[in-house]
């Protein structure tokens, strides 16, 4: 159903970057927020970013097309806590559907222009799915180890819930990301598979773990390897990492996986660590430096950028990109 | 195959051995069941880190007990182990032999894990379906060697049964090779049995087989299964271990559960004791086990003078035939024997006196582990020579021929396969002169009772290994009570217990049901069952014992802590008055309901507790078409349609009702003030559990559901009674006729419409008369499963116990007065078809079972309800708690 299978074989793919740190830039207001339709609703909604995608779907469509202009090949949806799960904070549960289906649409009607104009750049969209704001492996309760707040089943579907939206919205993949606990990714791999089983489809999917911190762990403990073993049991598009560290700390962890799969590799990092005021300042050039030396080692098949990165980063990190081979394996 | 916990394991043509630690496994550690059962998580992790510390790869993880709930118990303890970094490192291994433990297990691991086990047992089709999911869920598999005819037991079919399971999963399913594991099935070989003689060179031969023609798979086994026959004896059974080993791995076994404990070092092992076992495990001689067997006396380091030492000669008769018997030597038992017969009246006491006591020494000796199998199996074969030659005299002094002691039947249950433990004993009652009809494995309920009647045995005999088994003994013995057996029910085979045959297996026959640990115990449990002369008393006893030892056992697994009274009440439900929702009852005050037609009533009538009455267990209304019986049931149903009509023709049945709304809050903790209109204040006593529980969960009274009075919000509660008057006259007018049937029939109807009349009232209450849940729509079927919303507790039920209660419900709604329904003096309602409780409208009311409370919550409550509290005890006995 997609070309992107096609397309990776031939060069490296750049991912967009952060949505959020664009959306900042607009500084809306709880009103902006809450648009004509939900003025009123009974809770505040103000941080609810995927929302903006039902009222203000404009900047939605702009930071794509930025990010497109920029040279990505991929964008991902506005839909990172677009789960039952992580809607309920909001009370938004029932507008989970809606949410992901029209993220999906306004990127992929932006996809379509940009393919459009540039027929030997095809521009693809990715649902993006993310970890939502419970772990099904730990215990928020440091006094009850045994307990969690959330079972796989929950999560199965929550997620499998998201990603038939993504789909009917029309994405072109799936991207499962910044998982800091294993089981949850098990439980969207699980949905997934439900889905592509149940409508009879084939739909590319990229998974990405986050490496919380410099002990070289998941969130939930796992090192790199157990990680990548934990997910290898479904057919992946990429694996790969995301987020939480700037792109010089994230290279051993791909190091590590890259030799013991045949998945394609994706990373998109921070620009770098946040500072004191919890800002990234880590420039474009700066970034992209460290990025070469990925593409140098011949790790990477899809690259990109998470927290702080702007399509400035997105540029620098395409120019790079088109300079370098993809990653060869037996899958890719 | 690559496996992770925390970290990664990857198993390759360059990997040792994979150790796989057995001890957090209830059916192969009683300490580890103990901690269990008892709650000792932090125990119970100690066990598996000290696996893990000893050099476990993998840790394999069974709760299969019938006595757990299996499913909460594994995903309670993976969820424990999650939390121990130095546990959950390594890779876990999903183990139970019920699909729905292993899937609640595979839903809680974030590592890759390995599933224990699927297998072709029950048919491609499941075999394909928990494949895939094993595969979705991401884990590794084993796959037993075994099918729909049975688990193999040599080489062939070991390995057509591998090479069927391969092709399903790597063809049909799509499974990764290298993600299947097969466990050839390890047997004990020096039964003493010929057909055991190959146990272990097939495996190795058929693990040779399968790692040379099955791409990328894995081969593991239960390694301690080798020297099962040698059990007591550590010294032989771990040079056993390492030379099935030191074979097996050769062939290209790559895993297994071992105990390192059990592990002798190959090279460690003296010349002498390694030939000999080798023999064995490779089956190279004729008299291999024989001679293992005598070597093994020198093993064990109690080394005696052999052949010459006739001292035990000297000894007084009984010990000489205890020593023969014991010893397994048969040279001197027939003048041992003759010597016996002339001190006895009657040549049959040398058998009931002289030989069962020797045989009951070999039973202890076995019981405790210091016999091996084949030496029991060589005490029968003395015991028979004995026998065979004091027939004859018997048979002159009857006159007529010799009969067999009894005839007893024996089967290993459906669904298990296992069946060494059964033939042993059949061997061994066989010998003793025991006819034995051997139904074999896997056979069904129906075919053992079929057998039973048309044999005309005298005993039967139940075996089962796996888990799954127990609930299929539980089951005959059900069968053999409603069919009125009167034989005696032997249980026996790994999985069965004492405990679990007192608790679930004996109460569901009133006749004698034994378990039987050890086969050379049979011979005594059936003789002292089958002797007409004692057998009545020994029943008796043995009746007696079980029930003590339930009550025992019981009351242990109750061993729980209490918390105070004080430190529960801080442990309270509580309900966000600020946000809850409070309805006001649309109407306040006492009503009657006298004028309802019965017809109203028949939709909410549920049946199957009418049938139930009448001791035909299933639900409704599948009960019909029930195989067993259903053909019974649906003459029953059509009956009481039949008489329902007539009742409901002649009005012979009166419902009448009384309810109340009120005004209420709760008061002090777990008191419950209520109010009339006038102000006439009434005061509810509920009781508070005080199990101790986990953090976060609360300890439930039913105050907890009424908003307290310092809140200075108004609630509302309610209470009634509902009453079917005149089932006793009908039922009467039916006995007067000689009809004790129809006499029940309507007694059992009228309890019928009794309950059908609460469930009606409950549902007018809450969508007219309150009208809480005016919205609610909800089938027959919802309304037993209690789905609605709010509760109506009954005094003298699990959440309130106390029918003292039932008093200030009949004060507060003047009961008596108003429809006529009295208290009995023990609190009984009369007419008996009535039911009484309370109304909480909350939706987060919820029924709960009150538990056992302590003697400072019977100090609290006489004095808050002004009674005596020996008062108080006498009617809250069954609830306190012994400390």
């Amino acid at each position: 159903m997609s070309n992107i299978t096609k397309e990776i074989k031939k060069r490296i793919l750049v991912l967009d970057g952060a949505m959020g740190t664009m959306l900042q830039a607009y500084k809306f207001s709880e009103e902006d927020f809450r648009g004509e339709r939900f003025k009123d609703y009974p809770t505040p909604l103000q941080g609810n970013n995927d929302l903006l995608s039902i009222t203000q779907p404009e900047a939605i469509k702009t930071i794509h097309g930025k990010y497109f202009e920029a040279g990505a090949d991929i964008v991902e949806t506005n839909t990172f806590s677009g789960t039952t799960i992580a809607m309920a904070d909001y009370q938004m549960e029932d507008l989970v559907y809606e949410l992901n289906y029209q993220s999906a649409k306004i990127a992929k009607e932006v996809a379509d222009d940009f393919t459009a104009r540039e027929p030997h750049k095809p521009r693809f969209v990715a649902g993006s799915i993310g970890p939502t704001n419970r772990t099904a492996s730990m215990s928020p309760d440091v006094n009850d180890p045994g307990y969690r707040a959330v079972t796989f089943d929950e999560l199965r579907i929550a997620y499998k819930q998201q990603t038939e939206a993504l789909i009917d919205g029309g994405v072109d993949l799936l991207l499962v990301e910044t998982v800091f606990d294993t089981l949850n990714a098990k439980a969207a791999l699980f949905a997934i598979e439900e889905v592509k089983d149940e409508r009879g489809i084939e739909i590319p999917t990229m998974l990405s773990g986050t490496i919380t911190d410099a002990s070289g762990r998941t969130l939930s403990g796992q090192t790199a390897e157990a990680f990548l073993i934990s997910v290898s049991h479904i057919p992946l598009l990429t694996v790969g990492f995301n987020c939480a560290l700037g792109a010089n700390l994230l290279q051993p962890h791909l190091e590590a996986i890259a030799n013991k799969t045949n998945f394609g590799i994706s990373a998109h990092p921070n620009a770098g660590l946040p500072n004191a005021f919890g800002e990234y300042d880590e420039t474009p050039e700066e970034m992209g430096e460290q990025i070469e030396e990925y593409l140098k080692k011949d790790l990477i098949n899809i690259i990109g950028g998470c927290c702080g990165t702007s399509p400035a980063h997105i540029s620098v990190i395409a120019n790079i990109a088109a300079k370098y081979k993809p990653r060869q394996t037996e899958n890719v | 195959m690559r496996l992770s916990g925390l970290e990664p394991l990857i198993l390759n043509e360059n990997s040792n051995f994979i150790n796989v630690g057995e001890r957090t496994n209830v059916a192969g550690s009683r300490k580890f069941l103990r901690l269990i059962k008892e709650e000792k998580f932090d125990e119970a992790l100690a066990i598996a880190r000290h696996q893990v510390d000893g050099g476990a790869q993998i840790v394999d993880i069974n709760m299969d007990d019938g006595l757990l709930d299996g499913k909460e118990a594994m995903v309670r303890f993976l969820n424990l182990i999650a939390a121990e970094p130095d546990i959950c490192r390594v890779p876990m291994m999903i183990d139970s032999s019920k699909w729905e433990i292993i899937e609640a297990g595979l839903q809680v691991v974030q590592g890759k894990c390995v599933v224990n086990s699927i297998s072709l047992k029950e048919g491609e089709e499941k075999f394909i379906k928990e494949a895939k999911l094993v595969k979705q869920y991401g884990a590794a598999v084993i796959v037993m060697a075994f099918d729909e005819v049975g688990q193999a037991d040599n080489y062939q079919r070991r390995i057509e049964i591998a090479q069927r399971s391969y092709d399903i999963l790597v063809n049909k399913v799509g499974f990764p090779s290298e993600d299947i594991i097969f466990d050839l099935n390890i047997f004990p070989v020096a039964t003493g049995m010929d057909e055991h003689r190959k146990n272990a060179i097939d495996f190795i031969e058929a693990t040779r087989w399968v790692r040379e023609n099955l791409e990328n798979v894995s081969v593991s086994g239960g390694v301690s299964n080798v020297s099962f026959s040698f059990r007591g004896n550590n010294g032989v059974r771990e040079a056993m271990h390492s030379v099935f080993l030191y074979y097996a791995i050769q062939a290209g076994m790559n895993m297994g559960i071992v105990n390192p404990a059990l592990l002798e070092v190959y090279d460690d092992i003296p010349k002498d004791l390694l030939e000999h076992i080798e023999d064995v495990i490779l089956d190279r001689r004729e008299d291999a086990t024989e001679r293992l067997l005598d070597f093994a006396e020198s093993v064990k380091g109690s080394k005696k003078e052999k052949g010459v030492d006739l001292s035990w000669r000297e000894n007084p008769l009984q010990d000489r035939i205890t020593h023969a018997l014991v010893k397994g030597i048969d040279a001197f038992i027939i003048e041992d024997v003759e010597e016996a017969r002339q001190h006895a009246e009657k040549p049959i006491e040398v058998i009931e006196g002289n030989l069962m006591a020797g045989m009951n020494v070999v039973g202890d000796l076995f019981g405790a582990g210091k016999m091996f199998l084949p030496q029991v199996v060589k005490s029968a074969r003395v015991m028979k020579k004995a026998v065979g030659y004091l027939n004859p005299f018997i048979e002159e002094e009857k006159g007529e021929e010799q009969k067999a002691l009894g005839k007893i039947l024996m089967a290993t249950v459906k669904g298990d396969v296992h069946d060494i433990g059964k033939n042993i004993v059949s061997v061994v009652l066989g010998c003793n002169n025991y006819e034995i009809v051997d139904l074999g494995v896997m056979v069904p309920p129906e075919k053992i009772i079929e057998a039973a009647k048309r044999e005309n045995v005298d005993a039967i005999g139940l075996s089962g290994l796996i888990t799954p088994s127990l609930d299929e003994m539980v089951y005959l013995a059900k069968e053999m009570e409603r069919q009125n057996f009167v034989l005696p029910l032997l249980i026996g085979g790994a999985t069965t217990s004492k405990a679990h045959t007192a608790v679930k297996i004996d109460t569901q026959y009133k006749n004698a049901v034994v378990h039987v640990n050890d086969a050379s115990r049979a011979v005594t449990v059936v003789g002292d069952l089958l002797n007409k002369k004692t057998s009545h008393e020994y029943v008796a006893k043995l009746k007696k014992d079980y029930d003590e030892f339930r009550t025992k056992f019981l009351k242990r697994g109750k061993e729980k802590s209490y918390i105070s009274i004080d430190e529960a009440r801080k442990r309270k439900y509580k309900i966000d008055w600020n946000t809850s929702e409070i309805v006001k009852p649309k109407e306040l005050g006492i009503q009657t309901l006298e004028q309802l037609s019965l017809k109203e009533l028949v939709p909410f009538i549920d049946w199957s507790p009418f049938f139930r009455s009448w001791d035909l267990h299933g639900k409704f209304p599948d009960i019909l078409t029930d195989e067993v019986v259903g053909e019974q049931a649906s003459i029953m149903y059509e009956e009481a349609q039949t008489m329902i009509k007539e009742i409901i023709a002649n009005q012979s049945f009166k419902p009448k009702a009384v309810f109340g709304l009120f005004e209420a809050n709760s008061i002090n903790e777990d008191d419950i003030s209520v109010r009339k209109k006038g102000g006439e204040e009434f005061i509810f006593r509920t009781l508070r559990q005080q199990l101790k529980k986990r953090e976060g969960i609360p300890n439930h009274a039913l105050a907890d559901f009424i908003a307290p009075k310092e809140t200075g919000k108004t609630d509302y509660m309610g209470a009634f009674c509902v009453a079917i008057f005149g089932a006793q006259e009908l039922a009467d007018s039916y006995r007067s006729k000689e009809d004790d049937y129809n006499g029940i029939m309507a007694q059992a109807i009228a309890d019928r419409f009794a309950e059908a009349f609460a469930e009606y009232l409950h549902k007018q209450i809450r969508t007219k008369r309150w009208g809480y849940d005016a919205e609610e729509t909800l089938s027959n079927d919802d309304l037993i499963k209690e789905s609605y919303k709010g509760i109506r507790p009954a005094p003298g039920y699990p959440a309130c116990p106390d029918h003292l209660e039932k008093e200030t419900i009949w004060d507060l709604l003047k009961v008596e007065e108003n429809i006529g329904v009295v208290l009995t003096e023990s609190l009984a309602m009369w007419p008996a078809a009535a039911v009484s409780g309370y109304y909480f409208a909350n939706k987060e009311a919820k029924y709960f079972g009150l538990g056992k409370v302590t003697d400072d919550q019977i100090t609290d409550y006489s004095e808050r309800k002004g009674i005596k509290k020996e008062k108080a005890r006498k009617w809250l006995h069954p609830n306190i708690a012994d400390q």
